[in-house]
């Protein structure tokens, strides 16, 4: 068998777009929430139960200096090789597909507890429709990948996103990090060994999101 | 663009200035980035510090509209420090040539200004000349009055404190990015300037552009592969649509509108058509008179003949001297002189500036018909906030129109390639595409015309109108782009080959000025083959050069040429300077790789010409005597400014703006009720005024509501919390807004003192949502660009103050 498949995000190449956010939407056929503007471009706020990928934004001051920094965080759930999630699942009310690695949330998840699969999981990633009851996220488009085609967001994304069996983007991750480091020290390829959806930094992950990393 | 989006990837350095290009072009980050893996540095120059400059390798923060001082500086820098590629400089611009004596610089005027009429008489900025008409030239470049030194005079006044004190810039910030871009002034490297509306939209935008032509020229960057000047343009199509002349000004092809005083065909075409007494120029505009008849061949046909003028007289004419742009127009309609008005795909009640005038305006109309794909903000400006109904007196009408992907057609890129795309689904309910609804009401007009008569009717009555569809419902766009392309008109005999009546001209070339050619647009001449194949249409993926060209994907004016003026990009010996990215050379007798400039062989051999084959002298402009505000560019304040004075000279403001004077246009510059500088744009996640996007909800979602981006410094100052809801005003109007609080905006230090930016948004608009707020351009000035009207959408005075 092979080691499945994996999505790379290149933070050190994102802009931000958005383009990935709104493409999940589309395919996922998931509706746009009423939001506000709250004084950030990061909206929605957080994923929701119609929202399996957001692009946070994070900003501040480098070091010592009045320069700005504006960090993107392309966010979605990471595919876990052993997905602390699954403890939640007694039966097979979350799977990992063979083929692939993903890990997709069935109806079923509707019968499992919420708050167990979400404070288990490193990243923060599981949500609830408060109606049905149902748990969600990012799907990893496998309905995309069993018709041999990339998940949505890969697909739009015009600068920082990969997707590949897992080794080529593993050692494409090693090669860019590598690359990286020259200019940023801190550059690195977060749980790679952990995740199948591999992001980049090239700072603290903390400066970029609260759950970067696990 | 002078070079394509692809190319992008083979820069050196590239810099953008006045572009937001990772928000507002995203794909072309793929380029830049692939730039950036190759080793190349990205330098953004911006008020803001945005996603562009999240990822270049140099921000440097500018106040909003002072790029010239900026750029001039630069200039100074390259000469000063001999940075520039002097070959090229001295065989492929008027670097070398003589500037007349009577030409001179003082007190921010150029010789001829006449401040009665706001204009310049431009006869003496002139080149001096020899006894056989080609301009004199001084190849050691010490003459005092060779353009070369000129331009030093002229810049070296833009020295480093100069430029900091009014563009806000940090001294060593300045420094950094002159060193970094005129490290490009060398054969074997490369830089590109990528730009936006942030040079355009302002008083002086035009030669705002032109400056960084002038840098771009000094190190040898236009030509080549990896350089150029590239206008970012605003959709898909903007590029189309200037090549087919949707200002008032031009005629397709980029020809001058006709004018009163030129009343025949032959005095149109002689003040059109350059002449060079230089046998190495191949001052291509010499053909004018080419496309001239053939113009009006492709709208009158048969009826257009060498007796009648080819119809030039029909043609509707400007005055002589008259301004008919945007503001101009608006400013007519605001004073009752417009009775209709059609608006088809654009939103001007919220993109337009000083939008409080613009809606006046609008009352003042007896009609309107709104041609769009959704309601806007103008389409039901009659219902819109402050305004009754019932004592509106304009009857509105809006016909529905089927959006791009609805119809077929071509799109041209910013980089010039003509992309034909084929209609992906079917108009909804009874929507039209824009074409048809035009061909079809010229249809009906005719027919009035017929039975009932009317003023001029020569025009109306004689032109080619058989565009539609059989069915007599649709567009027939691919019959319109062969007549853009041209056909032969009767069968000829050019040359030793003959060629069919009805046959498509398969280039330029082949235009004729007796009527035996007609042509839409000779730019778009070559986009079929002579057998009828739309050249548009292709996708071909061969890249032979390596260089990303694809000659084989789609068509790119002028001739499938992928970048202009490409015959700078060798030697004499026509040689590239650059072998590793060589984009031509000359090898056995003829030219391989993008498609020339022209077949004649390099300079230095027998029978060559010089690579600017636009130019009458064949070389690229340094001194440029064509625009009207002055053959170098100078800095200027916007009208708005925070400064009483500017810092360069005793001319406040570009001495050839037009002011206009109506009750809604206030302005107060310099007034410390409005100390804040706002500069306004659009988001990734809008489309322009937002009228298409804001009814898409994963969009709305992203970015739902009305902001004003304001630095952390500001805030502590005024006590404003992030997120919470302020005032921002004008002297001509108010806006609510949401307080962006961000350490990605800093106050600047102007003439000695700190300066506040703030920035906005013109994605929003009353009608929908209806929680979204509303234009930015409630607040900007309603003043143009001296050249080109453009509006100063970029920089204006305002303050703010929580919202009460
Ligand atoms: S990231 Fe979270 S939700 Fe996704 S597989 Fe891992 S543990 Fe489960
Ligand atoms: S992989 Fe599919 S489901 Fe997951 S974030 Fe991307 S588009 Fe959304
Ligand atoms: S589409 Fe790509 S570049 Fe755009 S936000 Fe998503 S990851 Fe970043």
């Amino acid at each position: 068998m092979s080691d499945g498949k994996s999505i790379l995000v290149d933070t050190s190449r994102c802009t931000g777009c958005r383009g990935c956010q709104v493409a999940c939407k589309q395919w996922n056929d998931l509706p746009g929430t009423r939001t506000k503007q709250a004084g950030t471009y990061q909206n929605p706020p957080d994923f929701s139960c119609d929202t399996y990928k957001i692009v946070r934004f994070a900003e501040g001051k480098k070091e010592g200096s009045r320069e700005p920094y504006w960090y993107f965080f392309a966010d979605m759930c990471r595919h876990c090789m052993n997905p602390p999630c699954m403890s939640a699942s007694d039966k097979d009310e979350i799977v990992q597909d063979e083929a692939t690695g993903a890990i997709v949330y069935t109806k079923e998840t509707k019968n499992i507890d919420f708050e167990t699969a979400r404070s288990s999981c490193p990243y923060d990633v599981p949500r609830q429709n408060p109606d049905s009851k149902v748990l969600s996220k990012c799907t990893m488009c496998i309905d995309r990948m069993r018709s041999g085609l990339k998940p949505a967001c890969v697909l739009s994304c015009p600068t920082a996103m990969e997707f590949g069996e897992r080794e080529a983007i593993l050692k494409l991750a090693e090669e860019r990090v590598a690359e990286l480091k020259k200019i940023w020290p801190k550059a690195k390829a977060i749980d790679a060994d952990e995740v199948r959806v591999i992001f980049i930094v090239t700072d603290d992950p903390k400066k970029y999101h609260t759950h970067a990393q696990a | 663009m002078t070079n394509h989006w692809i190319d992008l990837q083979h820069s050196d350095v590239i810099l953008i200035q006045g572009s937001n290009a990772a928000e507002n072009h995203p794909i072309s980050f793929k380029w830049v980035m692939r730039a950036k893996e190759k080793g190349g540095k990205v330098i953004h120059v911006d008020p803001r510090f945005t996603r562009t400059s999240a990822k270049a390798d140099v921000y440097a923060p500018i106040r909003s509209g002072t790029d010239i001082a900026f750029v001039g500086g630069m200039i100074k820098y390259i000469i000063e420090n001999k940075k520039y590629f002097e070959e090229y400089l001295l065989n492929y611009t008027n670097a070398p040539f003589i500037v007349g004596e009577k030409f001179s610089f003082k007190d921010g005027l150029f010789s001829g200004y006449d401040p009665g009429n706001r204009k310049y008489d431009k006869s003496s900025w002139a080149l001096e000349k020899d006894e056989n008409g080609i301009p004199k030239r001084d190849d050691t470049l010490k003459h005092p009055r060779c353009v070369l030194n000129m331009l030093y005079q002229h810049y070296k006044r833009y020295d480093l404190d100069k430029v900091s004190a009014i563009t806000g810039t940090p001294k060593e910030k300045l420094l950094e990015v002159y060193e970094l871009f005129a490290s490009t002034g060398v054969k074997d490297r490369a830089g590109t300037v990528m730009y936006a509306l942030g040079q355009t939209q302002s008083t002086i935008g035009v030669q705002k552009i032109r400056s960084l032509c002038i840098m771009q020229l000094l190190l040898g960057n236009i030509g080549i592969c990896g350089g150029g000047v590239n206008a970012l343009r605003g959709e898909p199509n903007v590029q189309g649509s200037t090549d087919h002349a949707i200002l008032y000004h031009y005629l397709p092809g980029y020809m001058p509108v006709p004018r009163a005083g030129k009343q025949t065909v032959e005095e149109y075409i002689k003040a059109a058509t350059p002449a060079s007494k230089d046998p190495r120029s191949a001052n291509w505009y010499a053909n004018t008179p080419k496309y001239v008849v053939s113009l009006l061949k492709s709208w009158f046909g048969d009826v257009a003949t060498p007796e009648n003028g080819f119809g030039y007289s029909w043609l509707p004419k400007c005055d002589d001297g008259q301004n008919c742009d945007v503001l101009h127009m608006i400013d007519d309609m605001y004073a009752g002189k417009i009775k209709g008005y059609f608006c088809i795909g654009q939103n001007p009640c919220g993109s337009l500036p000083n939008s409080n005038k613009v809606r006046a305006a609008m009352t003042k109309l007896d009609w309107m018909v709104h041609v769009n794909i959704f309601d806007n903000e103008s389409a039901s400006f009659w219902k819109g906030p402050g305004l009754d109904p019932k004592k509106v007196k304009t009857e509105c009408f809006l016909l529905p129109a089927t959006a791009n992907l609805e119809k077929d057609g071509s799109q041209a890129t910013s980089g010039r390639w003509m992309q034909w795309l084929h209609r992906a689904v079917d108009n909804p309910g009874d929507c039209l595409s824009t074409g048809a609804i035009v061909t079809r009401l010229m249809h009906k007009i005719q027919e009035m015309y017929k039975k009932e008569g009317g003023a001029m009717p020569d025009g109306l009555l004689n032109m080619r109108m058989d565009y539609l569809t059989p069915d007599g419902k649709e567009f027939d766009a691919l019959k319109v782009a062969r007549r853009i392309n041209g056909e032969f008109e009767r069968d000829v005999k050019i040359g030793d080959k003959e060629y069919k009546k009805g046959q498509p001209v398969p280039g330029f070339g082949l235009l004729q000025a007796d009527g035996s050619t007609s042509c839409g647009n000779w730019l778009c001449s070559g986009s079929f083959s002579l057998d009828g194949k739309n050249l548009m249409d292709r996708r071909g993926k061969e890249d032979p050069t390596g260089l990303g060209l694809y000659p084989n994907w789609s068509y790119c004016w002028p001739m499938n040429r992928r970048i202009v003026y490409n015959r700078a990009s060798v030697d004499l010996q026509g040689r590239p300077y650059n072998p590793k990215r060589a984009l031509l050379q000359w090898r056995d007798g003829k030219w391989v790789g993008d498609v020339a400039d022209g077949p004649w062989p390099p300079m230095g051999m027998e029978g060559g010409k010089l690579p600017f084959i636009m130019k009458p002298d064949g070389v690229a402009s340094l001194f440029g005597p064509g625009l009207g505000d002055g053959p170098f560019p100078e800095h200027y304040e916007p009208l708005e400014s925070p400064l009483k004075r500017n810092l360069m000279s005793k001319q406040h403001n570009s001495p050839i703006i037009t002011i206009f004077k109506s009750d809604k246009d206030k302005v107060a510059s310099a007034d410390p009720r409005y100390p804040l500088v706002l500069t306004t744009y659009s988001a990734t996640e809008h489309w322009c005024s937002g009228a298409i996007t804001r009814w898409q909800s994963w969009l709305t979602e992203a970015m739902p509501q009305v902001y004003v981006e304001i630095s952390e410094e500001l805030a502590k100052e005024r006590g404003f919390k992030n997120g919470e809801w302020v005032t921002v005003e004008s002297a001509r109007g108010r806006i609510d807004a949401v307080a962006m609080v961000t350490p990605r905006l800093r106050p600047l230090t102007v003439d000695g003192k700190a300066t506040h930016l703030v920035g906005m948004t013109y994605n929003y608009g009353w009608l929908h949502p209806k929680d979204s707020g509303d234009t930015c351009n409630l607040l900007t000035t309603f003043v143009g660009d001296g050249n080109a009207g453009t509006p100063e959408y970029k920089a204006c005075m305002v303050n703010i103050n929580r919202k009460a």
